[in-house]
């Protein structure tokens, strides 16, 4: 029964990497269709480099998604502090649109974002994508930095109010440096959550300001080349770097 | 949330802690999901998208057989992707949950892993599995099992296959945090009592993580109907999901209202399903899934 069962959770794992594993060795191989091994080769990725478009396409992806995590973690940060600490009306109501904004399938934030935009007059572009993007990784910081709060001693905080510090101190001298690891993850898992975005990006960008997902989309549709498995393999690299490093955070400080 | 409650009782910093997240989900999540529905009831016009009489118009067109059909449809490959991840998901969450505390981090570790990472990029790496040219059908050339290759992409089992592929972490989490919430005590209780493993399972471990089972059904249902890419990559350009259809009346069709008003049944569908969710969990009187899955 042992037995099965980890031969189980083997069979699952590896089906679930075989994929990636078989693109990535694709995006080496010389032969142009990926039916036989033609050779070790990186023609593929040089190729990719002297793309211009993708070049421009992969910075505007950075810089949304920049943008985007640090805004989302600054604003999600001191939300989940307010719902940790603070008793205010309308916590209710806060708590039920950070579940909302989670539950909410993509397609469905990516329309109702779409009609906002219209409606405000704001140019579907830069700063339509850089508000979607915000408004989708906003749960996620909050709910990884909400988790981390109810795990420390809240005795502490009042102690530092008893002797006069104010808020903000209690904020960025207590709080924030044991929250730190949490907001990290939250950024980076941000990060991620902007620069592989498909659905809610495809609908709010405008035509003048194209971004790396949905380049790639329109490449991969198309069906396998050398060069998506090339821009594949470095997207699924960068994700899987951020990835790594966010969990082993999470994971040390949770041993500590 | 007045007003005058922030200025007379809170410091800047604390005013700032809730208003901002407040401003920003009141503009961008509450705001944008009335215009939906208010979109929803108003008319198709050629130049300023929208235009008014205020009428149902919309929603008697999704009700209208060949739109009530695409409902279904996609609803049943939904329903279908979310089955075939549970029938997964339950045994490789319950085998995990067995593993001691080292192999169970690791093994989670590696389940995490591709959670985050791009789901276009996965997506399109089924292709050199299930493609004319892919694993599936090189072997059983290669076994002499076919003679010619087999047409598995561009069908509606691909399409199931992405939407499990791509969502099934999200099954995975819930079930382990309520398996893992099990009480071992419960299963020695019953050996003692005389019940056989199949009547432990389905008379104790079954009921006790219904909670963890309709958090990740919904937590695999709910996207699995939007993610019009996998359809789009998997299926052929055929309206295969929900999220197909929206995308069309929006991008291509330029129906706003009529996408709009898909979408309100969407989230009609979702608040009954949360309903559902919530029915369970006080079915089972223990908190487990949605609210503390680990992610």
């Amino acid at each position: 029964m042992r037995i099965f069962s980890k031969l189980y959770i083997a069979l699952i794992l590896s089906l679930i990497y075989l994929p990636m594993f078989v693109l990535v060795i694709n995006s080496f191989n010389q032969s142009k269709y990926g039916i036989k091994w033609g050779g070790f080769t990186t023609s593929w990725y040089t190729k990719l480099f002297n793309n211009d478009g993708l070049i421009q396409a992969a910075l505007n992806s950075l810089t949304v998604s920049v943008i985007a995590a640090t805004a989302a973690t600054v604003i999600g940060t001191l939300a989940a502090v307010a719902l940790h600490r603070y008793q205010f009306k309308g916590k209710a109501l806060l708590s039920s649109m950070v579940f909302v904004a989670m539950l909410t399938p993509e397609i469905v934030m990516a329309i109702a974002l779409l009609i906002v935009f219209i409606s405000l007059g704001i140019t579907l572009g830069f700063i339509s994508l850089v508000i979607a993007h915000i408004t989708f990784c906003l749960p996620f910081v909050i709910v990884a930095v909400y988790a981390r709060l109810k795990e420390f001693d809240m005795r502490m905080l009042n102690a530092a109010k008893d002797l006069g510090a104010s808020e903000l101190r209690i904020f960025i001298e207590i709080i924030l440096p044991l929250i730190l690891p949490a907001v990290i993850s939250g950024w980076l898992l941000s990060f991620t959550l902007s620069l592989d975005d498909v659905i809610v990006s495809a609908f709010v960008t405008g035509p003048g300001y194209e971004i790396l997902p949905l380049k790639v989309y329109s490449m991969v549709k198309v069906g396998v080349s050398p060069e998506v498995n090339a821009i594949s393999t470095l997207l699924l690299v960068v994700s899987l770097t951020i990835v790594i490093i966010s969990q082993l955070l999470i994971r040390k400080d949770k041993t500590q | 949330m007045k007003l005058n409650n922030f200025t007379f009782n809170c410091g800047i910093f604390k005013c700032l802690a809730i208003g901002l997240a407040s401003l920003w989900l009141t503009l961008f999540v509450f705001f944008p999901s009335v215009l939906v529905m208010i979109t929803s009831f108003l008319t198709r016009d050629p130049q300023n998208t929208v235009a008014l009489p205020v009428n149902i118009a919309n929603y008697q067109k999704a009700f209208d057989p060949l739109y009530l059909q695409v409902f279904l449809d996609s609803l049943t490959m939904s329903v279908l992707a979310t089955i075939c991840c549970l029938l997964i998901a339950y045994p490789f969450a319950l085998a995990i949950s067995k593993l001691d505390k080292r192999l169970q981090a690791i093994a989670l570790f590696l389940m995490i892993v591709p959670f985050w990472t791009n789901s276009l990029v996965r997506t399109y790496a089924i292709q050199f599995i299930l493609g004319k040219q892919g694993l599936i059908n090189k072997a059983l050339l290669a076994l002499d099992a076919i003679d010619k290759p087999l047409q598995l992409m561009y069908t509606q089992g691909a399409v199931i296959i992405g939407l499990c592929y791509i969502l099934l972490p999200f099954m995975v989490l819930p079930l382990f945090s309520s398996l893992e919430k099990l009480d071992s005590k419960l299963q020695l209780a019953a050996q003692d009592l005389g019940a056989n493993a199949w009547q432990r399972f389905w008379h104790i471990t079954i009921p006790l993580t219904m909670p963890g089972i309709v958090a990740g059904c919904l937590m695999v249902l709910l996207p699995s109907m939007g993610m019009y890419y996998i359809a789009d990559l998997l299926g052929g350009a055929k309206n295969l999901l929900l999220g197909n259809v929206i995308k069309t009346q929006f991008l291509n069709t330029r129906d706003w209202p009529f996408g709009s008003a898909f979408s309100v049944l969407l989230m009609l569908l979702l608040a009954f399903m949360l309903w559902l969710y919530f029915r369970a969990a006080k079915f089972a009187n223990k908190q487990g899934g949605l609210g503390d899955a680990n992610f």
